[in-house]
């Protein structure tokens, strides 16, 4: 396998890879760091990538095990907190914009206080709409585990969301 | 009628039931401008997921480090064994090799210092003549000893 084969095969999944290392290491630089990793580890492999049925669902698993290490090892006591930068493409005024951005870093941070387990249920489901067969093979789980999972976990969410939104505070 | 089948789409979708045919439904209604103000709650939690998509790896992965450094640790090998043998090969390689004029000269200094050698052992020779002299009168002082002996002996008794 080249380096070009390699690069092709990688290409539509590396942005979901690092998106869900995004997740659950929160830092930007984190991430990163986990998804070139990852990238690396595959590349190593790549004697044995043709025996793997799906290397887009092996690549999650392994994005999901690695981060779920880091997050256990002491490095990551201190990691580096780092706000995702949003940015409203809207063409609301000003007010609204501010309003907008402000209430979709609450999401983001609502998601940050789910267990792991939701956070990453979520992340694969919502933001990267892989459908539950998938997601059972990538995270080892039963489908219905999962929904069950993923139903807490927006509830969860939307509770937060509605009260902040009430509220207004946070 | 759209507004009813969403409300029924949240439902399911707080459910975790929802295809994701209908979850795309969804979140093509909250990212659109017109959202009902009853579900203006949901807006920024959609926003955001369709947001986050959008978010790329843009670092580069460096594919072939490990091969390149490599190479640079056995250059440092092959520099070390270059040298090695730049020292070795012309000492074991090169005889001496001196022209004529330098052995005829090799060979002048060769036998005058071998003269020069025999008339110092001559002179050694001589000098040897010298101590057994030397040895000869030390035994005479030792036999005189013995005279001086006897006087001493002799003074005592006439006393």
């Amino acid at each position: 396998m080249t380096q070009a084969d390699f690069v092709s095969l990688v290409m539509p999944f590396k942005d979901k890879v690092f998106r869900l290392a995004k997740r659950l290491l929160v830092s930007r630089e984190e991430a990163e760091d986990a998804t070139q990793e990852i990238l690396l580890k595959l590349w190593n492999n790549k004697q044995k990538i043709s025996d793997y049925k799906n290397v887009e669902a092996f690549s999650m698993t392994m994005t999901k095990n690695f981060c779920l290490d880091r997050l256990k090892s002491k490095q990551a006591q201190n990691l580096k907190i780092v706000h995702s930068n949003y940015q409203d493409k809207g063409h609301s005024s000003l007010q609204k914009q501010v309003e907008a951005r402000d209430s979709v870093d609450w999401v983001s941070s609502i998601i940050e206080t789910l267990p792991e387990q939701q956070k990453i249920i979520v992340q694969l489901r919502d933001v990267e709409q892989y459908d539950f067969a998938e997601i059972s093979k990538m995270l080892d789980m039963n489908e219905t585990a999962i929904r069950v999972a993923l139903s807490r976990a927006r509830k969860a969410i939307r509770e937060q969301l509605t009260k902040t939104h009430s509220y207004g505070i946070k | 009628m759209v507004l009813n089948s969403i409300e029924k789409l949240l439902e399911k979708y707080d459910n975790a039931e929802t295809t994701l045919q209908e979850e795309a439904q969804l979140r093509a209604y909250f990212n659109s401008a017109n959202v009902a103000p009853h579900l203006e709650s949901y807006k920024p939690l959609f926003v955001y997921f369709t947001n986050t998509q959008q978010e790329a790896f843009t670092k580069d992965v460096p594919l072939n480090t490990k091969k390149k450094s490599n190479f640079y640790q056995w250059i440092s090998v092959a520099a070390a064994a270059v040298l090695m043998f730049g020292i070795m090969i012309p000492q074991m390689w090169s005889s001496p090799t001196y022209s004529q004029e330098e052995i005829e000269l090799y060979n002048k200094t060769k036998n005058a210092l071998a003269f020069m050698s025999s008339n110092f052992n001559e002179g050694a020779s001589s000098i040897n003549v010298l101590e057994m002299a030397s040895d000869n009168f030390n035994a005479g002082i030792y036999k005189a000893n013995f005279v001086k002996e006897f006087g001493k002996t002799t003074n005592k008794l006439l006393k």
